[in-house]
């Protein structure tokens, strides 16, 4: 028995019925939670209720934990050949593919993105599954030469069972990015999506076990962090914890981790990443770039490039087209065909990156553009830009995540790189120059896991992606994301050496 | 002759229509050269079942042309991995559709039965597109430290270009799945030559090519004689790369053609005369299951086929009569007849070819433990054949014979057959069976071949690679060093900081 979903879209960009279980997805089985709670799942745009969902303990982690044990033990793992598991990935995604307008909609419909950006994540997340649906069955090991002896060898093994905890702002994305080399390494998997943004995680679970995955291999438990996510970090036969979020949450998951069963961490954590945008840069692509690093999603993107400096010879022209572009996105309704930017995800959020704002003024920062809450009802903020600040001031050094960016002006070289390297944080970095050398240079000397060169927010499935320093630890996507999954045990066989 | 030729399906009312032109640039298209037409005979009743177009040099030529066109435009460097990935995952959806009639016609050129082609050929065939499918976005160069501060030197993995397969009739489709799969995951672009004794699923698979939505000009297939098609392939100025598997003999013309003319670069699968080898420690049940499936699988025409058994003198006469009775067991015969495991050899020419090596095995004095005898019904049969006491210098000892025709030897010890087994130009494969794990180890490491059977014999797995040592070939296939064979390493040094002083 489970709580079934059901929704009709009537909007401008997509029409159609949903209905799926949102029930607490357990060795294939939607069932209610241990307690009977719900949560609320809301509509950013009007701070109403979508759907009340079944609430997870952790219980039900406990519960999901002994399932995906038992499937890693008999059907999963090292008992099913990589050539099944990269089926079963692939027909996921197949799936997945067929429904792309209806999983855009409910992704809308949940975090408030505009319908156009939710269609851009529902096909990365497609290409992201059928990527590592090809490295299923290509991890090897090695043969490695010792003496006449012995034959030495390594296996690469999936850890066990994991614990996945994604964020809300790219919901399904990061699902796929989770799920995509977990399984096609042979873990099995209790993953819990944000209590505020579940539904498109919900849906893939149907998806999961229509494409064929045997009972217990992926299980999918929403809950709030303190409950679901403590007891996931904490549990002693979850071997591993993959974790997207905050730096402040990353810390309390690997603390947990260290405290119970020191089980495997990986951490992709928050930026305050440096866009450096020198004299000879193409000015009119970069004003397009930067508005991107900043404002695409909302400004809810681990990697937006939200300290923006400019060299003083373009300083004032930067500053004035950069603007002009910011003040032209439109905000509106998600499902409206011309809007660029929907509310942000939360009442939270929109808090939290108005508090921001207010400390920036109060701190003596000048607000350029926006800096105010657009419309009455739902959770939309303009973008916004700060400019004359101080590198002490918190929205210079501290993550926002929201459409909140600082532009500061720069003349040395060497200057710019030790500021945009002062920061605890290093997941990305953008440089934009037209001269290549200094480009390449400039880009070798941040300390940031992902360099952009005349670009910046642009990621592929194969190329990997993860932070220096406390933005993380790991990475995500490409061949790398494998290692996070896989223990490597060397075998050692004696063919003739007597003590 | 009919561009179509619909084959008619025994026990059934339906019949497959098979295309009979040339296949170039997605469409099938007549002969520029005229020749005569290629005859193709079902080896169970030995009659002909259709004729299809024979490609002389100047559909050599065009087919190269189709070739090099795609491969600068809509192929190579100008279509993405995971395009490459989604046609190859396509196509597989595709023959796995097909499965059935696919077998059905493979059964009806081949001779091998349609439930062994369809769950095991096509099947295989099918995970292979797929596992190269997954590589196809994942050809990953190197960046090379240098010096940290002035250069970064970088690979690129490029396709090779325009690439020439030449596959032989043993296993037409999965042959044909094993060359195509690599190439296109890379980035080349093909001419295919499939046999001339087996064309006609080459022909069909093209149809899927197209369904699969390939770019005209990225795989071109052009059955002909060897003498011909093949010629111009290994020596056509403007091919690449050329990949064959086939006799050794052939293998030689091949590479010679290779260097005299554009020093493309060669891969070759030849032929073997592998060692099976039985030690006492053995389960001597299971040996001689996988001894029987070594020599007889695909009735001997398997260029792994274990057809050297080399058994160790305190198990010998036992083991031989446990032998005699499994290969007995195994019944050859009409493909679509559910209880048949094994069908005929594949054309006149080979039944020639094997019988004349039952001749000299029974002339050289060896031991005739079973078979020897020829059926007097239509159809190339050949049935298992088992000589006994065989010495080294017999002809069917050191030759390869392609049937089911095995040689057994006796050994005392490990060095010995160590020594019996790798004294042959081949290279191809060996097996063992002991249950001491030492001595397994140790044989291992010491047979000179390719590919090392430890209880086990003829299993294969798409992402483990398969090639010859010795004359048996040069390069791999499978796995991922398959995707070597099609790759041009470039390195690219480029320099972002230093300053050259001149002069020097």
């Amino acid at each position: 028995m489970s709580t079934i979903w059901d929704h009709e879209f009537d909007t401008p960009v997509f029409k159609g019925k949903v209905s799926f279980p949102t029930g607490i997805f357990i060795n294939g089985k939607f069932t209610e939670g241990s307690t009977g709670n719900t949560i609320d799942v809301i509509n950013p745009t009007n701070g109403k209720v979508i759907t009340k969902i079944p609430e997870a303990t952790a219980d039900d982690v406990d519960r999901a934990a002994k399932a995906a044990h038992k499937a890693f033990d008999t059907v999963w793992g090292l008992k099913c050949p990589g050539s099944e598991r990269g089926k079963l990935l692939s027909k996921l995604a197949d799936l997945l593919e067929e429904k792309w307008d209806e999983f855009a909609a409910i992704e809308a419909l949940d975090n408030g993105k505009a319908f156009w950006s939710a269609k851009g994540d529902v096909g990365i997340s497609v290409d992201t599954l059928k990527y590592f649906a090809g490295w299923a069955g290509k991890s090897h090991g090695k043969v490695i030469e010792t003496t006449e002896d012995k034959l030495a060898y390594t296996r690469h093994e999936p850890i066990g069972v994991c614990g996945q905890i994604i964020p809300w702002n790219f919901p399904l994305m990061m699902m796929a990015w989770k799920l995509g080399p977990a399984l096609a390494t042979g873990n099995t998997i209790v993953i819990k999506p944000s209590e505020a943004t579940p539904l498109t995680a919900l849906r893939m679970a149907s998806l999961i076990k229509e494409a064929g995955f045997p009972d217990g291999v992926v299980n999918v438990v929403v809950g709030y962090g303190n409950t679901v996510g403590a007891a996931i970090a904490e549990h002693m036969q979850i071997e591993k914890v993959a974790f997207t979020g905050s730096t402040l949450v990353g810390r309390k998951i690997m603390e947990a981790a260290a405290r119970t069963n020191l089980k495997n961490v990986t951490l992709e954590l928050g930026g305050k990443s440096p866009n450096i945008i020198f004299n000879d840069a193409d000015l009119g692509k970069v004003v397009n770039w930067s508005v991107h690093g900043i404002f695409f999603n909302h400004g809810q993107a681990c990697c937006a490039g939200s300290r923006i400096y400019v060299q003083s010879g373009v300083y004032d022209e930067f500053l004035r087209r950069f603007t002009a572009r910011a003040a032209s996105l439109r905000l509106g309704d998600p499902f409206s065909a011309d809007s660029y930017q929907g509310p942000q995800v939360s009442r939270i959020q929109f808090d939290r990156i108005m508090s921001y704002i207010n400390s920036g003024k109060e701190q003596g920062a000048t607000v350029h553009l926006g800096g105010e809450r657009q419309g009455e009802e739902g959770y939309w903020i303009k973008p916004t830009i700060f400019t004359d600040t101080k590198p002490n001031m918190r929205i210079v050094q501290e993550e926002i995540f929201g459409p909140v960016g600082v532009v500061i002006k720069f003349e040395d070289e060497a200057d710019v790189i030790r500021q945009a390297n002062d920061t605890v944080y290093g997941l990305a970095a953008a440089v934009f120059s037209q001269d290549i050398n200094r480009a390449i240079e400039t880009a070798h000397k941040l300390h940031a896991g992902t360099a952009w060169i005349n670009c910046v927010n642009q990621l592929h499935p194969q190329v990997p992606f993860g932070g220096y320093k406390q933005s993380g630890i790991g990475r995500e996507l490409g061949e790398y994301a494998l290692d996070s999954y896989t223990n490597v045990k060397a075998v050692h066989v004696n063919l003739g050496h007597n003590l | 002759m009919a561009s179509v030729a619909h084959i008619p399906v025994p026990r059934s009312n339906t019949t497959i229509p098979v295309p009979t032109g040339l296949f170039i640039n997605n469409q099938f298209v007549p002969s520029l050269d005229a020749l005569e037409p290629i005859k193709v005979y079902n080896p169970a009743t030995e009659e002909v079942l259709c004729e299809v177009t024979s490609a002389g040099e100047k559909d050599v030529n065009r087919a190269v042309a189709a070739a090099r066109t795609a491969f600068k435009t809509t192929w190579g460097k100008n279509v993405t991995g995971f395009e490459r990935s989604r046609l190859l995952n396509k196509l597989a959806d595709l023959m796995e559709r097909d499965q059935q009639s696919l077998a059905e016609l493979e059964c009806l050129n081949n001779g091998k039965p349609v439930k062994v082609a369809r769950d095991f050929d096509i099947g295989d065939s099918v995970a292979c597109l797929r596992y190269y499918a997954g590589w196809a976005d994942k050809i990953l160069g190197q960046t090379i430290e240098v010096d940290r501060k002035t250069k970064v030197a970088i690979t690129h993995p490029e396709p090779i270009g325009v690439c020439g397969q030449i596959i032989p009739w043993n296993y037409p489709i999965q042959m044909w799945a094993w060359k195509v799969a690599p190439a296109l995951a890379v980035g080349c672009t093909i001419v295919m030559k499939p046999s001339e004794i087996t064309p006609l699923t080459a022909l069909k698979l093209s149809e899927l090519v197209v369904e699969a939505g390939f770019p005209p000009g990225v795989v071109n297939t052009i059955p002909s004689l060897g003498s011909v098609g093949g010629a111009a392939i290994s020596s056509h100025p403007d091919i690449d790369k050329v990949a064959f598997t086939g006799s050794t003999i052939t293998g030689r013309r091949i590479m010679e053609a290779a260097a005299k003319s554009n020093l493309k670069k060669v891969s070759l699968e030849l032929g073997g005369k592998s060692p099976h080898i039985v030690f006492e420690s053995a389960d001597l049940e299971q040996a001689a299951n996988w001894a029987a499936l070594g020599i007889l699988y695909n009735t001997g025409q398997d260029c792994t086929a274990g057809s050297r058994l080399y058994v160790q003198d305190t198990i010998y006469e036992k083991f031989l009569s446990l032998l005699a009775v499994k290969a007995k067991e195994l019944v050859i015969g009409d493909g679509f007849d559910e209880q048949t495991g094994g069908g005929p050899v594949v054309s006149k020419g080979q039944y020639d070819r094997v019988w004349g090596y039952i001749e000299s095995g029974k002339k050289e004095g060896a031991r005739l433990l079973i078979g020897g005898e020829k059926r007097s019904t239509p159809g190339f049969y050949v049935d298992a054949t088992i000589f006994a006491d065989v010495r080294p210098d017999m002809k069917i000892v050191k030759e390869e014979i392609f049937g089911p025709v095995l040689s057994v030897g006796k050994f005392s010890t490990e060095e010995e057959v160590i020594a019996l087994a790798n004294d042959t130009t081949y290279g191809l494969a060996a097996g063992l069976h002991s249950n001491d794990a030492g001595q397994c180890m140790r044989v291992s490491q010491a047979l000179d071949a390719g590919t090392i059977w430890v209880n086990q014999y003829n299993m294969l797995n798409n992402n483990v690679p398969f090639g010859g040592k010795k004359q048996s070939g040069i390069g791999r296939e499978l796995g991922s060093q398959a995707l070597d064979e099609y790759i041009s390493t470039k390195a690219v040094h480029w320099n972002y900081g230093e300053k050259l002083e001149w002069p020097l």
